[in-house]
């Protein structure tokens, strides 16, 4: 190799690292360090002034697994994600397909359908209250004309969370829906001629020729999605605060309290390090996918 | 919305079919807990309550709610937080997706990858760390506390790294051969051929920071930098006791702007959250 070679070489290198010292430096700061120093939390004991806190191995670990509030929190957030991830993507696609049709009003229907994307979610919650009031919501006076007593969605254990999880629906689903709308268009229409031609019907044609077409839409939604089911949760703080009884608790919002109301740094940071672990296996999932799919590129 | 291409079939008025008659009911329902806000607004809280539709219009829970916050110092806080946000975004992504798209170097793979894990490791996650983090820096309690950690976006450099990447060699090659340096190539090449990707990724955003709760109401503890959302959810809180007309009142204020923007620029909207999901 000759000198001159090497030198570019050394200078494209040195470039290359000050261009992104920037940013490398911010993502220390706010991501690898913090992961670090996560796990590095999670191996102690809660200091108080009395007793600082000392080495604990895996001890938090410990406590948070014999902890009911723990599983019950897992277990929310996995019913959660496992209902209001399948049903907002399955009302995405119905819209997209209505919203994809020739239909009147096909303007406003695609406007309603997304408008709630467009809301914070602390404002979605502030409008679901509404519906949710005892007695006097939108909810209870429809359900009312039926001869339905009140209920009240937010404040008991057995419809909390599902109110929650009709909140969720209600805000992705017409997210989800703009990327199977455009998926969509690029399915050229001589597809669907040729299988009314052979005679299939609609049923068989959304089966065997849309939903394979759309496989790589799917993936890609159900990623956010599932990266979503961790981190959407600000409408909980408007909604139930995770209550009646935990009955709404989300991860997160666990460790948001942990950490800021009662002030437990160690459990809150293996409850982090358990998400952290959980977001890793999704991740490694999604780069094979990145390598094997022309879709990412 | 989206660029509608309508199927290649002989063109036909819409006919109000089965599916139509689902989609509008759909559209409907989507959008009620919208219009009952503002028809709540715009009354009494009794007359709200009973949709009783001969109810006398109001504005009096828009005076209510906007004199029972600091609305206009929440609205300049989220502004200059959705401001300098992308601005230090843009910049640090520019830089960083130019370094991995035309400078080839050791262990640019790997670096590439730990990029990239930003994009599973939410800044929301880490929220613990985080705070004390911006604490060490001093940071708490200001705007640029609650814009820092999202500046070096893993998306938007993986984002730029791609537009990037799409522009032809010769195209740069030509500019050195003129004696541009690689700053000059940067800024008169590549940044205007990437044009559309930085459009999609600033509307998207800023539609995000506009939205964004829970960092910020962690970082924020006073007016002078609290964001819309944290001042809506105190605004909103049970506890607080105003009445359903007011939060209503106060809801539609607070996401008016962003709404109407929206609703103005719809498809630029849309087309900006597609390209930087599909890209």
């Amino acid at each position: 190799m000759s000198t001159s070679a090497t030198i570019t070489q050394r200078r494209h290198a040195l470039y290359g690292w000050m261009l992104l010292f920037p940013s490398l430096v911010l993502l220390s700061l706010f991501a690898f360090i913090p992961t670090g120093a996560t796990v590095w939390a999670s191996l102690f004991t809660r200091g108080t002034s009395r007793r600082p806190s000392e080495f604990a191995g895996l001890d938090t670990y410990a406590h948070l697994t014999s902890d009911p509030v723990f599983w019950k929190v897992v277990t929310n957030n996995l019913l959660y994600a496992g209902v209001s991830i399948p049903l907002s993507i399955g009302i995405a696609l119905g819209m997209a397909l209505w919203a994809n049709a020739r239909i009147p009003a096909r303007g406003f229907v695609r406007t309603a359908y997304f408008t709630p994307t467009m809301l914070p979610m602390i404002a979605a919650a502030n409008l679901w209250l509404f519906f949710y009031t005892p007695g006097i919501g939108v909810i209870d006076q429809i359900t009312g004309l039926f001869g339905f007593g009140p209920v009240n969605w937010l404040g008991q254990p057995d419809t909390a969370l599902w109110a929650v999880i009709a909140v969720t629906v209600w805000k992705e689903a017409g997210f989800f829906m703009i990327f199977y709308l455009a998926a969509l268009q690029t399915i050229p229409p001589e597809l669907r001629e040729a299988a009314t031609i052979e005679g299939a019907s609609r049923w068989t044609y959304t089966r065997r020729v849309l939903l394979p077409l759309l496989m790589p839409t799917t993936l890609f939604v159900l990623i956010n999605a599932l990266i979503n089911s961790v981190k959407l949760i600000d409408h909980l703080f408007i909604l139930t605060k995770g209550g009646p009884n935990n009955a709404s608790k989300l991860i997160l919002y666990w460790i948001w309290e942990m950490a800021f109301a009662y002030f437990d740094r160690p459990h809150a940071a293996a409850m982090t390090v358990f998400v952290l672990a959980v977001l890793g296996i999704v991740a490694a999932v999604q780069f094979r996918l990145i390598d094997r799919r022309a879709h990412y590129r | 919305m989206t660029e509608v291409t309508s199927p290649a079939t002989p063109r036909a008025l819409p006919r109000l079919d089965l599916d139509a008659v689902g989609a509008i009911v759909l559209a409907v329902v989507w959008i009620s807990p919208l219009l009952f806000a503002v028809w709540a607004a715009f009354h009494d809280a009794s007359g709200a309550i009973s949709f009783d539709l001969s109810a006398p219009w109001t504005l009096d829970s828009f005076r209510t709610a906007w004199a029972a916050a600091p609305w206009p110092r929440y609205f300049l806080n989220t502004t200059i937080l959705v401001t300098i946000t992308l601005a230090g975004q843009l910049v640090l992504c520019t830089l960083a997706g130019f370094a991995f798209a035309r400078f080839p170097f050791p262990g640019r793979d790997v670096v590439f990858v730990l990029v990239l894990l930003q994009l599973f490791i939410l800044p929301e996650v880490l929220i613990v760390e985080n705070y004390a983090m911006i604490a060490r820096l001093g940071l708490f309690d200001t705007i640029v506390g609650v814009g820092l950690p999202y500046m070096a976006s893993a998306f938007g450099i993986f984002l730029l790294r791609q537009a990037f990447k799409q522009v032809p060699k010769e195209l740069e090659e030509a500019a050195r051969v003129e004696g541009c340096s690689w700053a000059g190539v940067l800024w008169r090449v590549y940044i205007p051929a990437a044009r559309p990707t930085y459009l999609a990724y600033a509307l998207v955003s800023v539609a995000t920071h506009w939205n964004n709760f829970l960092w910020p109401l962690v970082v924020t503890n006073s007016v002078d930098t609290r964001p819309l959302t944290v001042g809506l959810s105190l605004f909103g809180a049970p506890e607080s006791g105003v009445d359903i007309s007011v939060i209503s009142a106060g809801t539609i204020m607070s996401i008016l702007p962003l709404l109407l923007a929206f609703l103005i620029f719809q498809r630029q909207f849309v087309q900006a959250f597609l390209r930087v999901g599909i890209k």
